[in-house]
């Protein structure tokens, strides 16, 4: 063998390496704000954000109000789960809010938001919220940022198509992720793999009064698929709902194989006006529901739970013309309908096209019966007679869209972790920009109402990885903010949010801040344990049940001695915060209770009950900082045997008045 | 004695009858700043009530052993309606009978009432500052708290300022009202001499 050939191919070997060495990786795209990124989304001290932006919590059942353009986060709104830092489901007047047909349920998964809305669009009155795992549908107040009411949702399981509204929020929706057999125990006790025969949907329409009280006006039983997300019709289509719904397969186990078949699945359109009629025609057939209504009373505080025993359901295979369904590629998962109320888009998950269809076309051929077929008896629109156009190329993974007030669309890419801008009428892709990492939901404020406020995108994305210091394994999640004012879409702000947020909605600041309660009014309090003077404040016993009226006001509670409380009695604190100013609440803690705290707000009677089960002094204090002399603000309560003889006595050294 | 000129009537009526305002407005203000009250507190004196934070303030002044501001202890809210109503009706005499004489004891009562009212004001505010509660938590030594007389002041955490409102201002009207008409009295036939439109409402010699 020739020596210099084996050099020569050595040495190109050698050169191979040491140059493979130097050889880069090639660089992935960067995550890089441009320009004056920093001073737009910079709120001076002292100066408010532009728009509230109201998250959901996901798996934490609560809400979060967030500032944009800032991204700080101004309050954790318990909605679904307890919340041992203000007393929620801990306090007597909190715990009915978290009861069900199942008994107290303390936590929820909520996934998105619905702001109320009169003629399409946004009024500041109300944002609802969904429980997905136990279904219910909770109102919460915007001038008190509280949950004020909990509906339960009968003969539904995974309630995730919810709460969306119509156009003047006539109806809240509710429709079942999971198809359930429904009907007597009996019926419901049946084998999974009867699917087919016995599992059906339900789609809910809960009616909300103009104060806002919420209740099922009726249920439609559908074909046992799963229902997805849910829009209502607008303008045009207003008297219109349209859900997704996917696993038309009737799969029932490894769905994420066995309800990926079919080639397209539906969305569903429910003519709501038509169940109306025949309602009021008397079709409906009344059955027996057990389900849970929770309300608050403003005047005393203290919710109520009332348990419901019916529900009106209409069966639209015998009650023609509520449903049809139509076409829609790969398991479409959004079900977005555009601010004009004419097209609606479908976001088949696995898809990589996003289907947009036509309100005018889908009543026309409807009109002329142009269907392509039944499902479950229920007619199937023919696909292209429904389609305004597909956007081609958009990206992978599409999954919801949002509208700006231009005539463009957003929709995220889970798979390819983008969102892209395209065009409603002419269906061109405009824009695209990166997430960090694989979006969900996106959200432009009032992107889902007749009239989008515009101007910023929020991206809420799934998987966080490398985006802030790590914390373990456990992250949190990212969201970035884009600036959408101009041609192209600009990345602004990431800041990491809490718990899971699915969807969320934003409304600008002006609408509600103004109208934000600043204390409650001493003189309206009803609890009919207030104390509204402090020389009011006794402890009463009555059995083995002793009632302390407390009341709380720099830096003292009245009264703050008791004697005479026995092991095996059932303590009820209950305290009235005397204040009557923005600003000061006073806490309640008393050592070994195992509950949370009370967080009780200006004006407001909160109560914790206590069973004290050893002897000896417990101390009781403030927990929030609310004055000067806060670290004062405390005082003592004697628990003797149960068998003993220490007389009921209370006192207050009163140093003034 | 010769009366006093139509304008003249007219100006004395005018600044007798808006004095009816004082009975639907406030006539003092205390407004008062801190760091945690951003949004100013304020309490409003009327004729016959207090309006505006004063269980706040009642409350913050609790820790330096201040009395508790209630309408009990102004009696001056019982009396002031009347003392009000019998200015209006001076002032409506005065008119009335027309005379030089009537405009000058109406600017003096209207003198004398303001200074009694300022001083007894602050005589209150000398006791509500001095007068403190042994026992209050907070003390400062040598500190009191007597609030402005009128313009203001810092008091530890706070500034406090205390001046007219709408009320006051319209007494102050008042009494500028009056001091015109003497003045127009003393110049009414040099005016009309000059501007003989005007003799009908100044009159001539």
């Amino acid at each position: 063998m020739n020596n210099k050939l084996i050099f020569k191919y050595a040495g190109a070997f050698l050169l191979f390496i040491i140059m493979a060495q130097f050889s880069c990786k090639p660089t992935a795209p960067g995550s890089v704000s441009t320009g004056d990124a920093a001073t737009r989304v910079y709120v001076p001290p002292g100066q408010h954000d532009e728009f509230y932006n109201i998250v959901s919590g996901g798996f934490n059942g609560q809400m979060s109000v967030v500032g944009l353009p800032s991204g700080r986060v101004f309050k954790i709104l318990p909605v679904f789960s307890v919340h041992p830092e203000n007393g929620y489901g801990y306090s007597e007047e909190s715990k009915p809010m978290l009861n069900t047909s199942h008994g107290f349920v303390p936590w929820d998964d909520l996934h998105h938001i619905a702001i109320s809305t009169t003629n399409g669009v946004h009024d500041g009155r109300w944002a609802f919220g969904n429980a997905n795992n136990t279904p219910r549908i909770a109102r919460v107040d915007l001038s008190t940022f509280k949950t004020v009411e909990i509906l339960e949702i009968p003969n539904s399981a995974g309630n995730h198509s919810s709460p969306f509204i119509t156009e003047n929020t006539e109806y809240v929706v509710a429709s079942s992720r999971f198809s359930v057999p429904l009907g007597s125990e009996q019926d419901r006790d049946v084998p999974i793999d009867t699917y087919k025969e016995n599992f059906k949907g339900t789609v809910s329409f809960v009616k909300v009064s103009d104060e806002g009280e919420m209740s099922i006006a009726f249920q439609l039983v559908t074909p046992g698929v799963n229902f997805d997300l849910a829009r209502a019709g607008k303008g045009p289509s207003h008297g219109w709902f349209f859900f997704s719904c996917y696993n038309t397969e009737q799969a029932y186990s490894l769905l994420e194989v066995n309800a990926s078949q079919r080639d397209k699945d539906f969305i569903m359109a429910v003519n709501w006006k038509k169940a109306e009629e025949y309602i009021a025609a008397g079709k409906g057939k009344m059955v027996k529901a057990k389900y849970a209504h929770n309300k608050e009373d403003k005047r005393t505080h203290t919710t109520t739970s009332t348990i419901l025993e019916e529900v009106l359901q209409l069966d639209p295979k015998e009650l023609k013309d509520i449903i049809y369904f139509i076409p829609c590629p790969k398991s479409p998962h959004g079900c977005d309908v555009d601010p004009t109320g004419r097209f609606i888009v479908g976001s088949g998950k696995l898809a990589a096209l996003v289907p947009v269809f036509s309100f005018e076309k889908i009543m026309k051929a409807i009109d002329d019966g142009d269907f392509e077929g039944e499902y479950d008896g229920i007619p199937v629109v023919r696909y292209e007679s429904a389609l305004h156009g597909v956007v081609e190329k958009a990206g992978l993974g599409p999954l919801h869209t949002e509208f700006d007030n231009n005539g463009n669309a957003y929709t995220s890419f889970f798979v390819s972790s983008e969102v892209v801008k395209w065009n409603v009428n002419t269906l061109e892709v405009l824009d695209r920009v990166p997430t960090y990492y694989s979006v969900g939901h996106l959200m432009v404020p009032g992107g889902a109402t007749a009239a989008p406020h515009g101007k910023y995108l929020v991206a809420y994305n799934k998987i966080t990885k490398d985006r802030y210091l790590p914390t373990g394994p456990e992250l949190c999640h990212s969201a970035q903010l884009y600036d959408i004012s101009g041609d192209k879409m600009r990345l602004l702000l990431d800041f990491p949010t809490i718990g899971e947020p699915h969807y969320a909605e934003a409304i600008p600041a002006s609408m509600i801040k103004d109208q934000s309660v600043k204390f409650y009014r001493i003189e309206d309090n009803e609890h009919p344990y207030a104390v509204k003077r402090e020389m009011d404040a006794k402890v009463e016993r009555n059995g083995n049940q002793v009632h302390v009226y407390m009341s709380s006001i720099r830096s003292h509670f009245a009264p703050d001695n008791i004697e005479g409380v026995r092991v095996g009695d059932e303590v009820y604190f209950h305290v009235t915060n005397l204040e009557q100013d923005w600003d000061v609440p006073h806490g309640f803690a008393i050592k070994g209770a195992n509950t949370g705290e009370l967080l009780i707000m200006p004006g407001e009677t909160q109560t914790l009950k206590w069973k004290p089960e050893k002897v000896g002094i417990y101390p009781f204090y403030c927990t929030d900082f609310c004055s000067a002399l806060h670290q004062e603000m405390q005082g003592y309560l004697r628990v003797s045997p149960a068998n003993s003889n220490v007389p009921l006595k209370f006192t207050l050294d009163m140093i003034l008045q | 004695m010769k009366k006093i000129s139509p304008l003249s009537r007219l100006l004395l009526f005018i600044s007798a009858i808006i004095m009816v305002v004082l009975y639907y407005v406030p006539f003092w203000q205390i407004l008062m700043w801190a760091p945690q009250y951003p949004e100013w507190l304020t309490m409003k004196i009327w004729l016959n009530r207090l309006s505006g934070d004063v269980e706040i303030i009642n409350g913050l002044n609790h820790y330096i052993g201040m009395k508790h501001i209630k309408p009990e202890m102004f009696p001056e809210l019982k009396i002031m309606p009347y003392i009000v109503a019998g200015l209006i009706s001076l002032g409506l005499v005065a008119t009335a009978w027309g005379r030089k004489a009537g405009v000058w004891i109406f600017l003096g009562i209207l003198i004398i009432t303001g200074i009694t009212g300022l001083v007894d004001f602050y005589l209150w505010g000398y006791d509500y500052g001095h007068n403190l509660d042994p026992r209050a938590a907070i003390k400062v030594p040598d500190m009191v708290y007597q609030p402005p007389l009128i313009g203001t002041k810092t008091l530890l955490n706070f500034i406090a300022y205390s001046g007219p409102d709408i009320g006051g201002w319209i007494v102050v009207v008042t009494g500028l009202l009056v001091i015109a008409v003497l003045i127009l009295e003393k110049f009414k036939y040099k005016i009309s001499n000059r501007f003989p439109s005007m003799k009908g409402w100044l009159g001539s010699r």
